[in-house]
């Protein structure tokens, strides 16, 4: 059983380990910085946290002593010279008939935030970033290097190191971002059969992926529809909020999309709808996918779109066995009334039928039963980014 | 060799520097920073972003007067100058 998960918050992060019966949080570092993601690599042991610092940016750190001691990372994550991207904004503009203009600009990229890191074959780790980069090391995070392709990718403009590409995007924004409105990579899934297939999730423009480590680039989009666009069956302007892959069955990946829930059984080739709304089960960021069983997974269910908080002031989980066609609504051990918690994306997460989560109000709550009864961990902690077992 | 003082907050991140006085040659303020990199690597990048330009909510004071180019840190600095590297206050 999984004893050991990590927990990144706004105000640092935590070590939650399991003494006796109970589970028990500690502040483990950076204390008072934002962490935005925090996970181990299993190749090597290392603890990675993904630091915003306000002020100061954001840095990776690490931790080789399984979390008592941190330091930077010797490489950190920067855009190359001459990395740029297309971003659009309106702004105030006294002298059009309408009083706002909206622009379409070439700016230069920098680094706004670290936003997941993922690992694959060994010396393999991949940082996912805003705006829009894949950042990979072949050297176990002693160095890292865009990835051009993908950032040069005809979906967002093509080749704008040498040249002005196409001029336009179909990457939009996140409200993630800090800073300015710019795409951001918040899965990364390794194919653990084939280290050269990479999926990579966007908010918001969809799913590509690649087979060949990362020399070319396509959409993985097909069956996802969009309620935001005229076209609902656009290949582009899809808004993931997450992805995850069954490790033992990889053709089985699970999707919590801003439109509903996703499920392929054919590793991404298509995808169908498998969300309930009348029950529920719909809108939400995180999605979790047992390890053993690509059928299986859980989500942690918001009202809507409109309204980002648990449905009536009642939190609860909800789990499906049959990829998707009947879920259940897991409530016991968890508050049904007066809590409002929001459970960002990566603050879900399963390990050999452990699952964990926090929210944005400091609650975290751990099921040592697949979700079907649920301990409260701690009520008080800082708003929670992410959740990972270690 | 001017002075350089930094706020307290950088020294949670290089305690090496706590209690050091902090002098480094440099005619501008890009050449002190670069210098202070030197003393404590990995700081540069706490100030500048990787475009070398001053962080949002960072700011340089030469004396009383705060630097005015954030882009490229060209302001010239003097030998008995005393640098200030802040952070803003960016709300309460």
């Amino acid at each position: 059983m999984a004893q050991r998960i990590l927990v990144g918050t706004r105000k640092g992060t935590f070590l939650v380990e399991k003494e006796g019966s109970r589970w028990r949080a500690r502040l483990a570092g950076h204390a008072g910085v934002g962490v935005s993601f925090a996970a181990r690599d299993p190749n090597t042991g290392r603890i990675w946290a993904l630091l915003g610092h306000g002020h100061w940016g954001a840095k990776l750190s690490c931790s080789d002593d399984g979390g008592t001691t941190w330091a930077d990372a010797p490489a950190q994550i920067r855009y190359p010279d001459g990395a740029r991207y297309i971003g659009q904004e309106m702004y105030e503009d006294a002298g059009s008939e309408f009083g706002v203009g909206w622009k379409i600009s070439t700016r230069p990229a920098t680094l706004l935030k670290l936003w997941v890191i993922a690992f694959g074959a060994p010396n393999r780790v991949y940082v996912g970033t805003i705006p829009g980069g894949l950042f990979e090391s072949t050297d176990g995070g002693a160095s890292f290097e865009l990835n051009r392709p993908l950032w040069n990718h005809e979906s967002r403009g093509g080749d704008l190191f040498s040249g002005e590409g196409v001029g336009e995007t179909k990457w939009f924004g996140t409200p993630a971002s800090e800073g300015e409105f710019a795409p951001g990579i918040h899965s990364i899934v390794v194919d653990p059969r084939n280290p050269k297939r990479v999926l990579v999730a966007v908010s918001s423009a969809g799913v590509i992926e690649t087979t060949d480590g990362g020399k070319s680039w396509h959409s993985r989009n097909k069956g996802m529809v969009l309620d935001h666009q005229p076209d609902p069956n656009a290949e582009w302007g899809h808004d993931p909020h997450y992805i995850e892959q069954c490790p033992t069955q990889p053709e089985h990946i699970w999707q919590q999309n801003h439109v509903g829930i996703f499920y392929s059984n054919d590793g991404a080739a298509t995808w169908i709808r498998v969300g309930k709304p009348d029950e529920g089960v719909h809108f939400g960021f995180p999605i979790t996918v047992d390890e053993q069983d690509g059928r299986t997974a859980w989500v942690v269910p918001g009202h809507s779109d409109q309204r980002r908080m648990t449905v009536d002031g009642s939190l609860y989980v909800a789990r499906t066995t049959d990829g998707g066609q009947s879920w259940e609504r897991l409530r016991t051990g968890l508050p049904q009334e007066g809590a409002h918690d929001v459970v960002y994306r990566h603050a879900l997460s399963s390990r050999a039928g452990t699952v964990a989560f926090g929210s944005t109000t400091g609650n975290l709550y751990v099921s040592e039963d697949r979700g079907s009864s649920w301990q409260t961990v701690g009520n008080n902690l800082p708003p929670i980014y992410s959740v990972r077992f270690a | 060799m001017a002075k350089v003082e930094l706020t307290r907050h950088l020294y949670a991140f290089f305690p090496d520097l706590q209690g050091r006085s902090i002098e480094i040659q440099g005619a501008t303020v890009a050449e002190v920073v670069a210098g202070l990199e030197t003393l404590a690597p990995g700081i540069g990048f706490y100030v500048c972003d990787e475009r070398g330009r001053l962080r949002q909510h960072v700011n340089i004071f030469i004396g009383n007067d705060r630097i005015r180019d954030r882009g490229r840190l060209s302001d010239p600095v003097a030998a008995d100058d005393k640098i200030f590297i802040l952070q803003s206050l960016s709300g309460g």
